[in-house]
C-alpha cells in the first residue's frame, strides 16, 4: 500500500532535497533554522498535514503526514523536530480546544502563520510529567502561572505554547502566547544533537491568562490534552527516525561502493555486507510499523496509541543502531565535522530521549501487553 | 442504562483491567484501576464503538468514572 504513495514520497523528498537538506549542516552549526526554510515549509503547506480536513481520506491523510516527517527527517532532524512540536501542540488544540479556540487557532496553525510548541518538561520533572511544579492558581477571573519549563523545542521562536501546569484539580493545559507579560524566554545552546531545535527555558514569573487560555478542562491536561500531543509526537517522530535512518543507509551504500581498502570496495567485504543487511531490514521493518500505526490512527482504533508508542520505540532504537553502523562503515571520514555522518549519530541519540525515553516506552508497551493478556 | 450500550463498555473495561470484574457503579479512578494510558484508550474506544465524538465539554470525571457513567455519556451523545 505504501507504493500507492510513491509519488507523494518523491514530491516530499524533492522538497526536502531542495529546501531543507542544503541548510542542514549550517542549521547544526549555527543552532538555528533560517527563516527561509520555515517559509518554504509554509509555502509547501507542510504545517497543514497535521490538521487533516474531514473530507480527506483518513488513511491517506495519516500516511501523507508520516511521509512529510520522513522526508524532513531524511534531510534534517532539526527541521523535522520543529514541524513535529508544531504538530504536537496543534493536534492537542484541534482535539481538545473549545469551538472558539479551534476556530481561532487551527487555521493559523495549519497555514504556519502561528508556530506552536509544547511545554511539559521542567528542571525537576522529566518522564514523570504528572509531577510538574509549575502552578496555575485562580486569580479573580483569570489564572496566574508561576514556574519554569526547560528543553522546549522551538521555544526560542514559537508564537504559542501548549503548556502543562498543576492546578488543584491536577494537570491542566494552557495556551500561553509568547508575548504574555512576565514570560521570559532563555535560549539553550550547545546540545549534543538536533542542534537546530532552538531549545529554550521558559520562566513564568506570574503570567496572567484569561479563562479563554485554558485548553480542555482542569485536571485533564496531562491525561487527555498532552496525551494527544504526545501520541502525535510519537507517530511523527517515528517517521522522522525512519527518514534519518534512510539517510544513514543511503550514505552507507554510497560510501561502501566508493571507498576501497585492501584493493577492493568496502561493499565487497562480508562484515560490511552484514551491517548493510541489518540496516536495510531494520529500516524497512521500522517503516512498516509506522505505516501500520498510521492506518490504525486513521481508523481511530484504540490500539493506535499502543502502535504509535511501539513505532517510536522501535524506530528510535533502529536509527541509533543504523547511525552507529553508518559511522563504522565511514570510519574516520565519518567523524570529521565536514561529514554529515557525525551529525546523524548525534541527532539519532536524541531520539531515544524525547517523546518518551526508551525505558519509559518499554514500560508502557509491557503494560499494553499485560492488558491484552487479560 | 441500555444493555446494548453497557455490554461493550463492560467488556472494554474488563479487558483493559486484566479481567478484573467491576460492578457498573464502581469508580475506576478512585479504585486506582484507571491510568492515564487508559484515559485516552477509553476516549478512542467510546468514539469508535458508538460513532460519537468526545470533546472538551465532555471532559468531566463524572462522565468517565464508572461503566454507568460512560454509558450515560454515550446515551446523551447519541440522543443529541
Ligand atoms: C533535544 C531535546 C528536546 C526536547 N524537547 C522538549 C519539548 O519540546 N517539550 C518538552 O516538554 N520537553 C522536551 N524535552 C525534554 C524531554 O521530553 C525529556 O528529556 C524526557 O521526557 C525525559 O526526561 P528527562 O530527560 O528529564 O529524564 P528523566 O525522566 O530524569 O530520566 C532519566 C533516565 O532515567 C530513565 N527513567 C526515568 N523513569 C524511569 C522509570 N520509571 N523506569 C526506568 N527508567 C526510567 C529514563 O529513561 C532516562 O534514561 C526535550 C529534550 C531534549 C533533549
Amino acid at each position: 500500500m505504501l507504493e500507492e504513495f510513491a509519488d507523494l514520497e518523491r514530491e516530499y523528498r524533492a522538497f526536502a532535497d531542495e529546501h531543507v537538506a542544503p541548510h542542514a549542516a549550517l542549521i547544526d552549526r549555527e543552532e538555528c533554522i533560517p527563516t527561509e526554510v520555515v517559509e518554504a515549509l509554509r509555502n509547501a503547506g507542510l504545517f497543514a498535514t497535521g490538521f487533516p480536513s474531514r473530507d480527506q481520506d483518513p488513511i491517506a491523510a495519516n500516511l501523507r503526514h508520516g511521509l512529510v516527517h520522513e522526508a524532513l527527517g531524511f534531510a534534517s532532524a532539526s527541521v523535522q523536530g520543529l514541524v513535529n512540536v508544531h504538530h504536537m501542540a496543534g493536534s492537542a488544540i484541534a482535539r481538545w480546544g473549545s469551538p472558539a479556540q479551534k476556530e481561532h487557532w487551527v487555521p493559523r496553525l495549519a497555514s504556519g502563520e502561528v508556530k506552536a510548541a509544547l511545554a511539559i518538561t521542567e528542571p525537576n520533572v522529566g518522564s514523570d510529567a504528572a509531577a510538574v511544579e509549575t502552578r496555575a492558581v485562580v486569580d479573580g477571573d483569570a489564572w496566574l502561572l508561576r514556574g519554569a519549563k526547560c528543553w522546549i523545542t522551538y521555544g526560542q521562536n514559537a508564537d504559542l505554547f501548549v503548556l502543562l501546569a498543576a492546578t488543584e484539580q491536577g494537570g491542566t493545559a494552557f495556551l500561553v502566547p509568547r508575548r504574555s507579560a512576565n514570560l521570559h524566554i532563555e535560549p539553550i545552546r550547545g546540545v549534543l544533537g538536533c542542534r537546530g531545535y532552538m531549545l529554550a527555558r521558559l520562566h513564568l514569573d506570574g503570567v496572567r491568562l484569561s479563562s479563554e487560555h485554558l485548553l480542555g478542562k482542569p485536571g485533564f491536561g496531562l491525561t487527555h490534552v498532552m496525551a494527544t500531543g504526545l501520541e502525535s509526537g510519537r507517530y511523527n517522530l517515528a517517521w522522522g527516525c525512519v527518514g534519518l535512518a534512510r539517510a544513514c543507509l543511503d550514505a552507507s551504500l554510497e560510501y561502501a561502493h566508493e571507498r576501497r581498502q585492501f584493493g577492493a570496495p568496502l561493499a565487497s567485504f562480508q562484515l560490511v555486507q552484514q551491517m548493510i543487511a541489518r540496516m536495510m531490514t531494520e529500516v524497512h521493518a521500522a517503516r512498516l510499523v509506522c505505516w501500520h500505526a498510521g492506518v490504525l490512527r486513521a481508523r481511530r482504533d484504540p490500539s493506535a496509541i499502543k502502535e504509535a508508542t511501539m513505532a517510536k520505540y522501535y524506530a528510535s532504537t533502529v536509527v541509533n543502531r543504523v547511525a552507529h553502523d553508518t559511522l563504522q562503515i565511514h570510519g574516520a571520514n565519518g567523524c570529521g565535522s565536514g561529514s554529515p555522518i557525525e551529525r546523524y549519530v548525534r541527532d539519532a541519540r536524541i531520539m531515544e530521549i524525547i517523546e518518551g525515553s526508551t525505558q519509559v516506552l518499554e514500560l508502557a508497551i509491557a503494560r499494553y501487553g499485560y492488558q491484552e493478556r487479560g | 442504562m441500555a444493555e446494548n450500550i453497557a455490554v461493550p463498555i463492560r467488556e472494554f473495561v474488563t479487558r483493559s483491567f486484566s479481567g478484573q470484574q467491576l460492578a457498573d457503579e464502581d469508580d475506576m479512578f478512585a479504585l486506582g484501576f484507571a491510568t492515564s494510558l487508559f484515559a485516552m484508550q477509553l476516549v478512542a474506544f467510546v468514539e469508535k464503538q458508538f460513532g460519537v465524538e468526545v470533546d472538551s465539554d465532555d471532559l468531566d470525571i463524572d462522565n468517565f468514572r464508572s461503566v454507568r457513567a460512560i454509558a450515560g455519556l454515550v446515551e446523551r451523545k447519541l440522543a443529541a
